[in-house]
């Protein structure tokens, strides 16, 4: 179904240079090569021309002017996804977004922040964190723009207790592939009007319209914070207990898992030793509120429900040195993995909180029965797993092979389990044919069928998300 | 072997306070935790308690309300503590805390070892442990960054200097001041925390100290005179080089200057 898209000449580029001005109008061989690939996956591949626009009436005359043409657009943030979404798979213009990086204003009535969408997710919560506010969404990569975390729907380990991005999304300002500019949602708490366009754009993964302006939710910042490192005997116990955990207390804001394999990675990465050793897995938990004493009541009963589980004891982390001490090595896992091999990729499945435990059981039988190892952490409390696969000492072939095989039994398990292929990841270019596994011919009709209505002409991030598209 | 570990209140946050007529830390109402440094400290002893065997003891001087931290070094694994408290002990510069922790240890017991953290992070002077050690007559290392051996009659400690590393022999009874990063330091546990609850805590005044004159305690045992204390103003310098000037070079060459680096 993919047309034949314009490719871009000369005159384009002074067109382009006319809309934004020459410094912001890179073409051909001088696009770097950071633009031409993400953070994980093998995707790869070369815009005909880097465009870094500073409004919405940019990012609408470039559409327009795409969309005249028929070149393909790719949007941008900071280039941090691990599924290949923002890599220009068919050529023609990449839209770095990463420029439209103003926070617009902060509206302490409504608790609402309006900001664009090249803000760092960092700057964000610094930036609310200093007023008083709190902006809940906490994925690992703090320095990804507000605006990819709102293409992918971003979750982070906040999710048990607070939802995801697509909760914290008010509102969107947003470019359609013909170059209208349209608004969905706004300041509003309730909105029974129609369909949700708003939460269609949250997670579409830029290939309906562009966000240039995002309304974000707020809550008042909690006063009080403290983690809980709770060893278990085993991986299998430690998960067991989450449920248990979850039903007992106030719900934690953070349920993680981690396994010793993980945390001497990250030791060896970050040089730092973690405050403890005595057990093979562990769960950090993390409870937060507006009071010290109802805090410290949810991690009393999270602690006693654990240790009539199995843990043999609870550590407690109640001040921001402990807090690092743990967040440093559990924030390096996914570098520290990445630094202990050659080349790996990942998994980012999400299954039903009862079923982690056996899905985790399933990664060790694969590794051992294709000789690859397998590494894997993740958000205990909300059933979503990330799970590396690394190649090691394997050549090219053995690597395809090997990793195709493993990500299909993974894949087919998680299917088995009633999971999703991404929990928060996104589909991007790699998930794509997984993607397509799950999908009945209903929802498939569906999803292109809405992809059509947006954007007719396939020229917004082509190649992503839905199979054929 | 018995040890004690000296530990302190500090305020949680790094925005304090300060009473102007007094010139020192405004203590009431305001979130505190256990000095930073400390938490080395007891992780250091209860490193040298595991490998050789030994009664651990926190002490601390402060407020009542300083009872926090040892509770917490109790969570932690100690097995004795002591708070120094008095209303004459108000007050004191890094003189008369020396001189009052040194009275207070000689009132708690006799101690083989004693470790300290390096510093506070309110008073930041790292002066404390040595006078301690002075005013006991023992022998003191500070900056300890390992612990090499625990003998019979010794300690043999590893210190860290600004261009090299000195090993040192100490005979007890003797103190250490420890290095960040010597050990990550423990958590507190949960079940020593439960198990610990009801311990009872040894509170010492000025009336059960050997030297009961009051003028070498507090503000008036206090030879400094804090005149005014003020953040220290961000000195928000920023050097731009462009890529004319080599700016690599530029940097390797300032790096070296403030000794970041340096040639082996």
């Amino acid at each position: 179904m993919n047309p034949i898209y314009q490719k871009i000449t000369g005159e384009d580029i002074e067109k382009l240079v006319e809309i934004c001005d020459e410094r912001r109008v890179v073409a051909g061989a001088e696009v770097g090569e950071d633009y031409c690939h993400d953070e994980l996956s093998g995707t790869r591949s070369r815009p005909e021309v880097l465009v870094r626009p500073k409004s919405t009436a940019e990012v609408s005359a470039v559409m327009r002017f795409a969309a005249a043409r028929k070149i393909p657009v790719t949007p941008r943030g900071q280039g941090t996804g691990l599924v290949g979404g923002a890599v220009p798979l068919c050529g023609g213009i990449l839209l770095d977004l990463s420029s439209m990086n103003r926070i617009l204003g902060l509206d302490e009535t409504n608790m609402t922040l309006t900001l664009e969408p090249g803000v760092l997710l960092m700057d964000v919560a610094k930036y609310v964190e200093e007023r008083g506010f709190f902006y809940p969404p906490d994925p690992g990569e703090k320095t990804a723009t507000i605006g990819g975390n709102i293409s992918t729907n971003a979750g982070g380990m906040r999710a048990v207790k607070y939802g995801v991005t697509r909760d914290y999304v008010r509102g969107v300002e947003a470019v359609l592939p013909s170059g209208e500019i349209v608004e969905f949602g706004g300041k509003v708490v309730k909105n029974s009007s129609g369909y949700s366009l708003k939460d269609l754009i949250v997670g579409s993964e830029g290939t309906l319209a562009i966000v240039t302006r995002a309304v974000l939710r707020l809550l008042p910042l909690p006063k009080c914070r403290v983690s809980l490192l709770i060893p278990f005997p085993d991986l299998v116990t430690a998960i067991e207990t989450v449920p248990k955990v979850i039903r007992a207390a106030s719900t934690p804001t953070a349920v993680e898992f981690m396994e010793r394999e993980v945390i001497l990675a990250a030791e060896k990465f970050l040089l730092r030793k973690f405050p403890d050793h005595s057990a093979d897995a562990y769960l950090l938990l993390t409870f937060d509120g507006a009071e010290k004493a109802e805090v410290e009541t949810a991690c009393r009963a999270a602690a006693e429900t654990c240790i009539a589980c199995g843990a043999p004891d609870a550590f407690i982390s109640d001040t921001p040195e402990r807090n690092e001490s743990l967040w440093a090595a559990r924030g390096a896992f996914l570098e520290a993995i990445k630094a202990s091999t050659t080349e790996m990729d990942e998994c980012d499945v999400v299954v039903p909180r009862g079923h982690v435990a056996e899905l985790v059981l399933f990664t060790r039988e694969l590794q051992k029965r294709y000789g690859v190892r397998i590494r894997s952490f993740g958000h205990a409390g909300d059933g979503n797993l990330h799970i590396y696969v690394l190649r090691d000492e394997l050549n090219a072939e053995e690597w395809t092979r090997t990793l195709s095989a493993v990500f299909e039994e993974l894949y087919a398990k998680a299917r088995e389990l009633r999971g999703q292929v991404s929990g928060e990841h996104g589909i991007g270019f790699a998930k794509k044919n997984y993607f397509a596994e799950t999908l009945s011919p209903a929802a498939l009709r569906l999803l292109s069928g809405i992809k059509k209505t947006f954007d007719p002409d396939n020229l917004l991030n082509p190649s992503k998300v839905i199979p054929g598209a | 072997m018995k040890i004690a570990v000296c530990i302190k209140q500090v305020p949680g946050t790094a925005q304090v306070e300060i009473d102007p007529e007094t010139g020192t830390l405004k203590r009431d109402g305001a979130s505190t935790k256990m000095n930073p440094f400390d938490l080395y400290a007891i992780e250091t002893a209860m490193r040298i308690k595991e490998a050789a065997g030994a009664e651990l003891t926190a002490v601390t001087m402060g407020p009542p309300q300083a009872e926090a931290v040892l509770r917490e070094a109790f969570m932690m694994g100690a097995d004795r503590a002591v708070l120094l408290s008095d209303r004459r002990f108000g007050g004191a510069d890094v003189l008369a805390t020396g001189y009052t922790l040194s009275q207070g240890l000689r009132a708690a017991g006799n101690f083989d070892l004693i470790v300290c953290g390096r510093q506070t992070t309110d008073g930041d002077t790292a002066q404390v442990g040595a006078e301690l050690a002075e005013f006991l007559g023992i022998p003191h290392v500070t900056n300890v960054c390992a612990i090499c051996e625990i003998a019979q009659d010794a300690i043999v400690a590893d210190i860290d200097w600004p261009l090299q590393t000195a090993r040192c022999r100490l005979p007890f009874p003797c103190l250490i001041t420890v290095d960040k990063n010597i050990f990550e330091p423990r958590l507190p546990s949960f079940k020593l925390k439960l198990a610990t609850a009801g311990q009872p805590i040894t509170r010492i005044g000025m009336d059960d100290l050997p030297d009961k004159n009051e003028k070498h305690y507090g503000l008036s045992g206090s030879p400094t005179r804090v005149k005014r204390i003020f953040p220290p103003e961000a000195k928000g310098e920023r050097i731009v080089w462009s890529g004319n000037d080599a700016p690599a070079d530029k940097l390797h060459q300032l790096l070296t200057a403030h000794k970041f680096l340096q040639q082996l």
